[in-house]
């Protein structure tokens, strides 16, 4: 095919498209599974889209990308989310 | 208003782009997506969100996207809807994307040219009250008594309102919106979709990197906006002016939030004395005398 020689200043959407933004990371969230409503707050407000949301609207967090923001356990209505240092006594 | 619980789960915004962490605009675009979906093709000019995509050849937003140069969003997005119409593609919606400075300085004139000759896209300001991606300049939509890199002593000069500018334009549609309020946010572009013409949603998105706060806050400190009455969320919709429901309440001024709780988040504002409180505290004050008064002309 013609077009396989082709090169087009066209970029597709594709997660890490400027790598594993994960090691930015200082403080990490941690999700207290007990204490979580499900009200989805934490995967509305996130501005990574790290947030999981699963089937049944509980929440996981995609540590790859996650940079650490802290929104979402800002947000948090009930405080289910700890910011926790990535190495101990440093960040 | 939508419950988030019926947004859908479908992520147009990638993760591992390269926005800062706690950026406003990458919320934003994610509430987008979900308000529009598929059919959404963005204009891009030069701002924080041309670099947010990332490098070739992978994207971090999940939409297709023309960037542009920095004068030229609506011109762009007007003749770029025309295009689709031409192809058939006519569901596709045009959503305008553009920071405060490509919209209120260096876009100015294709914005209002688009809104006078109504083209039928929705243009977004993204409002982050500076250049953020060269270095935090000022522009025309800094507040008053803010620093940025060029204006050290604070600004001397209040925001320019270009919402109200373009209800003078007298265009279809035109509303207020938050980060803080993304339920608002996307119930008020799933209205603009819908209408055929020009619609302009300002997007008030707090920055973390040229506010000078936490990361963590940027939600916090765009509710705290609307709280103390500092960022008023309206629609005028087809020649009627309305206050929406999250703004009505601090009509009364002593529903406001004190406006130093928003003032002491930032370091922006580290440098104000009393008097330059007071010059902010009398601007919203006079805005809302303001629209409260358009609200009354335009019922």
């Amino acid at each position: 095919m013609e077009e396989d020689h082709l090169v087009l200043p066209l970029s597709r959407p594709a997660p890490g498209a400027m790598g594993k933004t994960g090691t930015w990371r200082n403080y990490k969230p941690v999700i207290d599974q007990g204490k979580c409503i499900k009200c989805l707050l934490c995967w509305l407000y996130c501005p990574e889209a790290t947030i999981i949301r699963h089937e049944d609207n509980s929440v996981s967090v995609d540590y790859e990308y996650c940079k650490g923001c802290g929104i979402c356990a800002n947000e948090c209505p009930v405080k289910a989310i700890e910011m926790v240092p990535e190495v101990q006594g440093g960040a | 208003m939508v419950r988030i619980q019926d947004l859908p789960r479908k992520n147009f915004l990638m993760p591992g782009n390269a926005a800062c962490p706690g950026c406003p605009e990458t919320m934003g675009l994610r509430y987008v997506g979900m308000a529009l979906g598929e059919n959404a093709v963005l204009v891009i000019p030069a701002s924080c969100s041309s670099v947010i995509q990332g490098i070739y050849p992978r994207s971090g937003i999940g939409m297709p996207i023309l960037n542009i140069v920095f004068a030229a969003a609506a011109a762009a997005a007007s003749g770029l809807k025309a295009a689709l119409e031409i192809r058939g593609l006519k569901d596709a919606q045009v959503v305008a994307w553009a920071g405060d400075g490509g919209t209120g300085d260096i876009g100015f004139q294709a914005l209002s040219g688009a809104a006078e000759r109504n083209e039928d896209i929705i243009y977004i300001c993204v409002d982050n009250e500076a250049y953020m991606n060269t270095g935090i300049q000022r522009s025309s939509l800094t507040p008053y008594g803010a620093w940025t890199t060029t204006t050290w002593t604070g600004k001397k000069e209040h925001k320019k309102d270009v919402p109200l500018t373009l209800i003078a334009h007298r265009v279809p549609y035109v509303a207020t919106a938050s980060v803080g309020f993304p339920t608002d946010f996307i119930d008020k572009l799933r209205k603009a979709s819908k209408i055929r013409g020009f619609k302009y949603i300002h997007l008030h998105a707090p920055c973390p990197v040229g506010w000078r706060f936490d990361p963590a806050k940027t939600a916090e400190v765009a509710k705290l906006a609307v709280q103390t009455g500092l960022w008023i969320l309206y629609e005028y919709e087809n020649g009627k002016f309305r206050i929406s429901p999250l703004s009505r309440p601090y009509r009364d001024k002593s529903k406001r939030k004190p406006l130093v709780e928003y003032i002491r988040l930032q370091g922006r504002f580290r440098h104000l004395k009393k008097s330059d409180i007071a010059v902010l505290e009398k601007y919203v004050d006079e805005m809302w005398e303001f629209y409260t008064k358009l609200e009354e002309i335009y019922k």
